[in-house]
Order: C-alpha cells, then sequence, then structure tokens
C-alpha cells in the first residue's frame, strides 16, 4: 500500500482526502464530494474553461502546459464525438505519485474527468491506467460503478440532461504509451507508436475526434480548482505556476516519500528538511529534479524554486515530480547508462534517431563504464545526444537526450576518470550484459 | 460470441463479450483483453491469440504485432510467481541490483529463467511505480517494498509456502 508522507510545510489539495476512506464514495461525497462537478454544470462550458485558465494549473505530466488553454483549443463544433483521455501510464523512473491518488482518492479522477467533459461537451472519457497498477484498476472500476449507481455517471448525470461515461482501460507494459498520441493508438488496440503532429489530439485525437489528454494528477486536481475556486487555488503557487504538486523523493534521501508541496517550493529545502536530507552525512551530488529525462542539477544547483519556469531557466525540467537524489557515492556514469539501458528498452522504434541512437548510447555508455572506451567517446557521446534532440516523432528521444547531454556537461570528470583502460573506479561495477562494440 | 467455443472461464467469456462493447470500436478491448486471457491461461498461447483475433475483429498477425509491443505480454509461460524486480534509477540507488542478484541465486535461475519446479521465474524490469519505497519488485501483481535481501527471502517463502498449500489464485 503506497501512502502519503506529511512535513509541516505540506498543503493537503490534491491529497486533501488520502488516508480518509475516500475510495467509498459516501465518505467521498461527505468531504465536499462530487460538489465540483455541480458547480461545473452549473458554469457551463466557458465557465469551466475560464476557472481553469484562472487557477494556472498546469500539466503535471512533464510539459507543464497550461490546462485550461489546452481544454480551450478543442473545437466548440465537431463532426466526430469528442473524448477525455486521462493518462495514468505513470512511467517515467522517479515517479510514483498517479499511484496514491488512484489508490486512495480514485473519485477525484473521475469527478474531474467528469468537468473536463464538461468543459468540451464530451460524452465519454477514458481512464487508462498502467499494466502493472493492477489493484489500482479494480479500485477504479469499483469507484466508477459506485459513481453509475449515484447517477453520476451515464445518462442525465446530476440530473442535468447530459450523459457521460466512463471506461477504465488497462496498458499492458510500454513506458512509450505515456507519450499522448501512442496512448491514443493504444486505446484503440495498436501498436503504441507516435503520431504525428499536427493535427494535434484537441482537434484529431482518440477515433479521429477533438480529445483532452491529461495526467491523472492533473485531471485529480480539477475538482479541487472548483473546491476553492481558480483563483484561489492559484494564490498556493508561483506566478504562472498555480497551485501545489506531489513530488516524490527516491534515491540517497533519508526519509523518501511523496509529499504535497506548493509550486515553487525551494529544492534545497525540500532535501534536506522535507527529505531529511542525506543519510550517513555524505554530500550531496546531484538531484535529478522531475524524472529520468530531466537534466540533472549539480549540488550547487539546489537553491532553486520547484516550478516549470524556473527549472526551464535553469536549463531542466519540473517534469513528472520525480526528484531522485545522488549521493557523493554514486557513479555519475554507471547512472546515466542506467537511464540510457532504460530509454533503449523503451524505444519503440518507430523513428531512428531515437531506435538507434538510444542503442549506440548504451553500448558506448557501457564500454565506457567497463574501460574499454577512448577520450574521443566522451564527446561523441554528447554529439550523439545533442543529434536526437529535436528529430524524433516524439519527446522519448529528447527525453533519452537531454539528461545525457547534462550529465557529460556537468560530470565531465568522472567521465574522464573512467578512461585508459580504468573502468569504474566505484566499487559496483556490474557485469556487462551486451558484448563490446 | 458468448455461445462459440471458448478456451477461457464463463467469467472471463462474459466479461469479454462486454468489453467489447464499450468502445467505439471493439479493437480498443484488445489489450485488456490480451492482458486477462495471459492472467487466467498463464501466456498467449496460439489458440488463445485466434479466439481473441476473432473476437476483436483483428488478424492473428495483427494481434502478434501488438503482443510484441508490450512487456507485460508473453507467448511462453512463466512461472507461476513471476517476481519481477526493479533496477531502474531510483531502485539503483537503494540497492536494486543487489536484490536482483540475490534472487537470481536464492532461485537458482538467470535473468528471464524459470525455475525448473515452474513455481518461480525471474525478471529484471524497468520502473514500477515504487520509487519513494525502493527498492522494489513486484510478484505477479502485487508490491513489495523497502526490500532487503533477507526481506525478499521472506516474500519468496511466503509464496512458496502458499502453493503448498495449494491456497493460491
Amino acid at each position: 500500500m503506497a501512502t502519503l508522507s506529511t512535513h509541516p510545510d505540506c498543503v493537503p489539495i490534491v491529497s486533501y482526502r488520502f488516508g480518509k476512506g475516500a475510495t467509498n464514495i459516501d465518505k467521498y461525497i461527505e468531504l465536499d464530494g462530487y460538489q465540483a462537478a455541480r458547480k461545473a454544470i452549473a458554469l457551463g462550458p466557458d465557465g469551466i474553461i475560464a476557472e481553469m485558465k484562472a487557477s494556472n494549473l498546469r500539466g503535471r505530466g512533464g510539459a507543464g502546459f497550461p490546462t485550461g488553454l489546452k481544454w480551450s483549443f478543442v473545437p466548440k463544433q465537431s463532426d466526430k464525438p469528442k473524448y477525455v483521455l486521462v493518462n495514468g501510464d505513470e512511467s517515467e523512473p522517479g515517479t510514483c505519485k498517479d499511484r496514491l491518488i488512484f489508490e486512495q482518492d480514485p473519485h477525484a479522477v473521475i469527478e474531474g474527468t467528469i468537468i473536463a467533459g464538461l468543459s468540451i461537451q464530451a460524452k465519454m472519457g477514458f481512464i487508462y491506467l498502467r499494466g502493472e497498477y493492477r489493484y489500482l484498476l479494480e479500485i477504479t472500476e469499483r469507484a466508477v460503478a459506485d459513481a453509475y449507481a449515484k447517477g453520476f455517471l451515464g445518462k442525465n448525470i446530476f440530473g442535468s440532461g447530459l450523459d457521460f461515461d466512463i471506461v477504465t482501460q488497462t496498458g499492458a507494459g510500454a513506458y512509450e504509451v505515456g507519450e499522448e498520441s501512442a496512448l491514443m493508438e493504444s486505446l484503440e488496440g495498436k501498436r503504441g507508436i507516435p503520431r504525428i503532429r499536427p493535427p494535434f489530439p484537441a482537434v484529431v485525437g482518440l477515433y479521429g475526434g477533438p480529445t483532452i489528454i491529461n495526467n491523472a494528477e492533473t485531471i485529480a486536481t480539477v475538482p479541487h480548482v472548483f473546491r476553492l475556486g481558480g483563483a484561489e487555488y492559484a494564490k498556493i503557487g508561483t506566478e504562472r505556476n498555480g497551485g501545489t504538486r506531489l513530488f516524490c523523493l527516491s534515491g540517497h534521501i533519508e526519509r523518501p516519500g511523496v509529499y504535497e508541496l506548493p509550486m515553487g517550493y525551494n529544492l534545497r529545502k525540500m532535501i534536506y528538511e522535507v527529505g531529511g536530507g542525506i543519510p550517513g552525512g555524505k554530500k550531496l551530488k546531484a538531484v535529478v529534479p522531475g524524472g529520468a529525462s530531466t537534466p540533472a542539477l549539480t549540488a550547487d544547483e539546489i537553491d532553486i524554486g520547484m516550478d516549470f519556469d524556473q527549472l526551464g531557466k535553469a536549463g531542466s525540467m519540473l517534469g513528472s515530480g520525480g526528484v531522485v537524489v545522488l549521493d557523493e557515492t554514486t557513479c555519475m556514469v554507471e547512472f546515466a547508462l542506467r537511464t540510457m539501458k532504460f530509454y533503449a528498452h523503451e524505444s519503440c522504434g518507430w523513428c531512428i534517431p531515437c531506435r538507434e541512437g538510444t542503442d549506440w548510447l548504451k553500448k558506448s555508455l557501457t564500454r565506457l563504464h567497463e574501460g574499454g572506451a577512448v577520450d574521443k567517446d566522451i564527446d561523441n557521446i554528447r554529439y550523439l545526444a545533442e543529434n536526437m534532440l529535436g528529430r524524433t516523432f516524439c519527446p522519448l528521444g529528447d527525453a533519452a537526450a537531454m539528461p545525457t547531454i547534462a550529465f557529460v556537461k556537468k560530470f565531465r570528470k568522472e567521465f574522464e576518470d573512467h578512461l585508459d583502460g580504468k573502468g569504474c573506479p566505484h566499487h559496483h561495477a556490474q557485469e556487462p550484459e551486451i558484448a563490446l562494440v | 460470441m458468448s455461445t462459440q467455443p471458448t478456451l477461457f472461464s464463463p467469467a472471463l467469456a462474459a466479461r469479454f463479450d462486454k468489453l467489447v462493447t464499450l468502445y467505439p470500436i471493439r479493437r480498443s478491448a484488445l489489450v485488456p483483453m490480451l492482458l486477462y486471457a495471459q492472467d487466467e491461461v498463464g501466456y498467449l498461447s496460439d489458440p488463445v491469440i485466434a479466439e481473441i483475433a476473432e473476437r476483436v475483429g483483428a488478424t492473428e498477425l495483427e494481434v502478434r504485432n501488438v503482443i510484441s509491443y508490450y512487456s507485460l505480454l508473453r507467448t511462453k509461460p512463466a512461472g507461476k510467481y513471476h517476481v519481477q524486480v526493479c533496477t531502474n534509477i531510483s531502485c539503483m540507488l537503494r540497492g536494486g541490483n543487489e536484490i536482483l542478484d540475490h534472487c537470481k541465486k536464492k532461485l537458482g535461475i538467470p535473468n528471464k529463467g524459470v525455475t525448473s519446479d515452474g513455481l518461480f521465474s525471474l525478471e529484471e524490469v524497468e520502473c514500477i511505480g515504487a520509487c519513494s519505497w525502493a527498492p522494489a519488485a513486484q510478484v505477479n501483481y502485487d508490491f513489495h517494498e523497502n526490500l532487503t535481501p533477507e526481506s525478499i527471502d521472506k516474500v519468496l517463502a511466503e509464496y512458496r509456502t502458499k502453493s503448498e498449500k495449494g491456497a493460491a489464485k
């Protein structure tokens, strides 16, 4: 069972109902549940979007696109049915927040999906969960059935005269399916291969209809925006970065856990006060601030507010909220290699820069880690990664390239220490799994 | 479909009959159907693939094409208890590789191996969403977190006992 961690600085918005038995629909209702959907019905599509825009809520999946704006791109008139698709395919390494949401408050996701549907006059929503989260699928299916029984889903929801259905869906193991267009392909019963854009999903999405696709945390936040009011919600965070988010602290940290903190919370405080610092009094070496795909920060770069804009300015990303802490004993080459092994495994193979790039980077990093590399290899690793950037159908290529470039740039000395046949100066060298090139 | 002969239990066959009606297109039921079939049968055998292809109105080739994409889907049997150890970054930093090595030794099988009695199989997996409770593993769909070599021993022993008692699902 996944539980929320707390600290006095935590602000429970998304986690407002965690640990209170809110998987039970009556308990959820008792805790102001399904009031937001009623408010949204009264507001109508334009009112909903105005409230969302006022909240400054930005996409929690990684890109940080303003949610209200995204919804407003869906055309009012459409020959094809419109859809809402909730992305619960959480699989960015370092991220485990959606698990908590579905486990503790599945009705918030359902209510958020209804509101998203109301904003674009859709009649159907899908909640897609990664295949590994089977117990969460069961919890969510039960919650959906309970919502139907209460008349909150189906025909004439809340007696409004409007219809809205939700179907839950499971994946079957694929990081790439967390990418919005691959997600739609998977839901259409196909391999999760990305689609070329434009057209964007807001215009041509699922089954060819206009589609809103949002991360599960974003959708679970929506009812709270209406509970508090968009403007009030916006006040919690920093400028243009409304509200809170669930930060997942992991790695070399005294108190790992998922904490709900305001947007813009200082990273140093997050590590040393909220997370209790680094075990054994060791020094910090690096932080991956928002999941495996975000460029690492060095120990000198952690006096920063954790929001989309401040991290963007620092050359990284807020990403999915996965804060991975690395102490001084970590081998950065091994860490880079493990990251790349992941992307090489998960690349769908559709476009060449990603398919070949991730594989060659994995081979090059393996060779470097084992002591078989020559000087030139370090620049080659960076060159290869830089040439993947922006040259792929979907962001997986960038996700693999960006952290690699940062590792080489910021920790070059460590890469050099592996040269001249020395291999890894740290103790825990892995057994080789692939042949040397 | 429900009147046709089926490879699945009546409950699963009924679930599949309903599943294809939930979506705008039948094909949308494919990925969940493959996973649920695998859960019941153990793996996606040729006859299973043929039946599912018919149920969603796709060719067997199209279904195989989808199967090969998803890492949870398999066309060969795994152990009764499929031990999936995460070694991705957050788990690696807290001893995920050591847990994997320990399982290899304890079970006497390599990565992707199956024990000779068919009870356990082992697989090194990518991030399973347990980063803040690392290192972690999944046995079938059950999460086991904050692992140590001692605690994973206990976990494996419990599954062995469960199987011996015949209480396993």
